[in-house]
């Protein structure tokens, strides 16, 4: 039962819970770095290795770090880890960080890594940290492969830099670019959304004050609660304006 | 009993159909693709047939896919294929760009969002953009007509681009017939006309939309330009008059409002102005249409009547 869960830790965040395209988050650097499938990667990969690592070190200190300022502290890390990442790449793949531009600093602030640490990391053990940065990390590299794979295939007509003989042909150039990355991320989600979890009523109802990042301020028990009473404020308002 | 039908208000009965406007539009265009035909030729032609076609088939394999209800017997999509073809220069090379740009407008643009009546954006001003984005050499401009009184005139380029660059227009004569360089439906004006008086009469579109839009243009090139002469050309040139009369007019992605369809042509014939004028495109309805088919919900809210009674919005 408990590898069970372990097991599920790890892979809900590749499926169920993809941090890009079921919770929509990190979506700067998916749209900024899936024009090819090389970026794509080493992207992935970076922030992989910038979420295990602080998942890991903030659940270690997750009874130390105060909680009033938490988020300045797990920036700290994160920030810590991510000069890491680019020192080396820096180093020994000096083409690869030419790439990655200033996408590869901005790690620091993705959603995803602070999300989890916020979400997850602060609340569970070492272990369950560590194997749910991998399954989000590998969640992240998931989507932003697919991506990527969609739009150089069908934009650029190649695949990692390598040409594609029918491909080159009938590429669709516009997929490369920004609006290509909006129309292939919001075709994905739909996709995901249409055969994966369903989201919206139900999803709604069942989500706990737990996994919230706005329960301290909400002070709600349930976000049922929670909707009720936004609605009574509209009323509210409309009675005002119309008076 | 059952010819008792209990329904809320309205009560009023019209033969107005979805199917009946689209034949309509359908009608207007016609005299606009024949006049393509002969002024490009036989390749006009190929690309209206290649556009129409994938447009009612993307439209058929969607709905089966998505298992609903068929709507390619409301015509919708068949006007769709031949606004955006007639929006395409005559160039068969490129069929299998036509191709992926109806794909685009009826699958992406439309469908997605729900269908006719759904869609946030003119299908075919979006997918003119996408490919005019994607494909900037081979449709980008237009191609030479196969009969002009001065045929060493045109080169290609359409009359906006030798506008922009400077040098020898066409006559204002061959401007009306349509003897230019451009796309397969804009450069006819007078077949545009036709198929304008034939909507207004039939009351299908209002006409203040069109020339609001069209006068805006005028007007903004008259201050600008000081000139008689280049304001007649810019209002001439390109796609205005066709975008004008044909996808400014569109239903489901302008507002209902009177106020707000005059709003949203100043709207189209401001960003036109400024994309010619100050932009790096040589024309720019394609992507005032858009950008203002965005600000139409917006528009359409402001300008909103109040019922009698009823609390401000």
């Amino acid at each position: 039962m408990t590898s069970n869960k372990k097991l599920w830790i790890f892979l809900k965040g590749l499926i169920a819970e993809n941090p890009v395209l079921v919770l929509v988050l990190g979506t700067c650097p998916t749209l900024a770095q899936t024009g090819s499938v090389i970026a794509a990667l080493s992207m992935g990969i970076a922030a992989t290795a910038v979420l295990v690592c602080s998942n890991v070190v903030i659940s270690a200190l997750r009874k130390i770090i105060p909680d009033t300022v938490r988020i300045p502290c797990y920036i700290v890390v994160i920030a810590g880890f991510v000069t890491v990442v680019q020192l080396l790449m820096q180093a020994y793949l000096p083409d690869l960080y030419d790439m990655m531009g200033v996408y590869l600093a901005l790690i620091v602030v993705n959603c995803i890594i602070l999300g989890r640490a916020e979400m997850f990391a602060r609340k569970n053990n070492i272990i369950d940290s560590a194997l749910d940065g991998l399954g989000m990390g590998v969640g992240f590299l998931i989507a932003l492969l697919a991506m990527a794979v969609i739009r150089e295939v069908l934009g650029a007509g190649t695949f990692a830099g390598i040409e594609i003989p029918f491909m080159a042909d009938y590429k669709i150039p516009i997929l490369t670019m920004a609006p290509g990355g909006f129309l292939v991320f919001g075709i994905l989600i739909a996709v995901v959304n249409k055969i994966g979890p369903k989201k919206g009523e139900e999803k709604r109802k069942n989500f706990s004050c737990e996994g919230c990042p706005s329960a301290t301020l909400c002070g709600k028990v349930s976000c049922a609660e929670n909707t009720e009473l936004v609605v009574n404020v509209k009323e509210e308002e409309v009675e005002d304006n119309g008076n | 009993m059952n010819k008792l039908i209990v329904s809320s208000s309205p009560h009023i009965k019209s033969k107005d159909s979805t199917s009946r406007i689209m034949l309509d539009v359908l009608i207007a265009l016609l005299p606009i693709t024949v006049a393509g035909a002969i002024i490009f030729g036989l390749e006009a032609l190929l690309v209206v047939g290649i556009c129409v076609v994938s447009s009612v088939l993307s439209e058929f394999v969607f709905n089966i896919i998505v298992k609903k209800e068929q709507t390619v017997g409301d015509f919708s999509a068949a006007v769709t294929g031949l606004i955006l073809a007639l929006n395409l220069p005559a160039r068969a090379d490129a069929w299998w760009q036509c191709i992926i740009g109806s794909v685009f407008a009826i699958i992406v643009v439309k469908c997605l969002f729900g269908g006719l009546g759904c869609n946030f954006a003119n299908p075919a001003a979006t997918a003119r953009v996408f490919l005019l984005i994607s494909f900037t050499g081979a449709l980008g401009g237009g191609n030479a007509p196969l009969y002009s009184s001065s045929p060493e005139l045109v080169s290609g380029a359409t009359p906006l681009e030798v506008l922009t660059s400077g040098g020898e227009m066409p006559s204002i004569t061959d401007m009306l017939l349509g003897l230019r360089g451009g796309a397969i439906g804009e450069t006819c004006i007078v077949a545009i006309l036709i198929g304008f008086i034939y909507l207004v009469v039939r009351r299908v579109i209002h006409f203040e939309t069109p020339l609001v839009f069209i006068a805006t243009v005028f007007v903004l090139s008259l201050i600008v330009d000081n000139s008689f002469y280049i304001a007649t050309y810019q209002i001439l040139s390109g796609g205005l008059i066709f975008a004008a009369v044909f996808m400014v007019t569109d239903y489901v992605s302008t507002p209902i409002t009177r106020s707000g369809k005059m709003i949203f042509a100043v709207g189209c014939g401001l960003i036109t102005f400024l994309i010619r004028y100050y932009g790096n495109y040589p024309e720019g309805v394609s992507f005032s249409i858009l950008l203002m088919n965005i600000l139409s919900p917006y528009i359409e809210k402001l300008t909103s009547k109040r019922p009698l009674g009823g609390k401000k919005a």
